[in-house]
């Protein structure tokens, strides 16, 4: 049976949330997770396109306005992880997540 | 129209697989703008022009050079690039454990029988698009704005550097 192309899309996203959890598993330096994590969020961006392209929808622009919003609270928390790295790395003097255990003084 | 789907998930999933177990931090982040570009094309292939434009605004532009200023913020020397290798065990464990979930996820979408209609792509423009966020979620636009602002604040109170005068403050 050959598979439909919403199939197909769903294979794509699925693989690359894999990739992305792989990442953020394997890896211990805090940049290296924090891309994962952004992979995994593209996935489910991935899907909302995916299911408005194949779904029925009764509002026609739904999947791309929450897919929209999906991208800026995605940049927000890019924003935020970055910060948050950097300030570690100025109280640790390296990124690495082992020997991150706190952020205060 | 599906082997160029498939060409795009190759290319995409590929260079994040690819950045994601190099060692040396720049390549990485050089490769995930490409795995961001490949997502991009897969939203123009599906007919979302809105959303890959925003894909190429806020990754491929924004969120690779804020990671390009991280990485280049964080390295402990001038010449040390590369990470020391990552734990054995932990790569297996995460091995194990994305392996395991591909294989679930994947038995379940291709077990599952998902009629696709043949209909053409929804045809929403940019007008459309707007009239949408200003007359039916206005809300969720002014939340949305909300929460860029106090992030992007945040991001800078976080990560601002204290001057000490003096030794004591």
């Amino acid at each position: 049976m050959p598979l439909s192309p919403l199939q197909l899309c769903l294979l794509f996203s699925s693989a690359l949330f894999c990739v992305g959890l792989v990442g953020a598993l394997a890896r211990s330096n805090a940049i290296l997770v924090l891309l994962g994590i952004e992979l995994m969020l593209n996935a489910a961006n991935l899907n909302f396109i995916a299911f408005w392209r194949y779904g029925s929808a009764s509002a026609p622009a739904g999947g791309v306005l929450f897919a929209v919003f999906s991208i800026a609270v995605a940049a927000a928390e890019a924003a935020v992880g970055l910060a948050l790295i950097i300030a570690i790395y100025r109280h640790q003097r390296n990124v690495r997540l082992e020997e991150a255990n706190r952020l205060k003084g | 129209m599906t082997a160029a789907l498939i060409l795009i998930a190759l290319v995409t999933v590929g260079s994040a697989g690819v950045a994601l177990a190099l060692r040396n931090l720049i390549h990485s982040a050089l490769l995930l703008v490409a795995s961001w570009a490949g997502v991009a094309a897969f939203y123009l292939w599906a007919g979302a022009e809105f959303v890959a434009f925003a894909q190429v605004l806020v990754y491929v532009g924004a969120v690779s050079m804020i990671v390009l200023f991280a990485v280049l913020l964080t390295r402990r020397s001038r010449t040390e690039l590369t990470l020391d290798s990552p734990s054995l065990v932990r790569a297996a464990a995460a091995l194990l454990i994305g392996g395991a979930l591909v294989g679930i996820l994947f038995g379940a979408i291709i077990g599952t029988g998902i009629e696709t209609p043949a209909g053409a792509a929804p045809h929403v423009t940019v007008r459309d698009l707007g009239t949408q966020l200003m007359t039916v979620h206005p809300a969720a636009l002014l939340i949305v704005g909300a929460i860029l602002t106090v992030a992007l604040l945040g991001a800078v109170v976080i990560a601002a550097t204290e001057r000490k005068e003096g030794g004591d403050s």
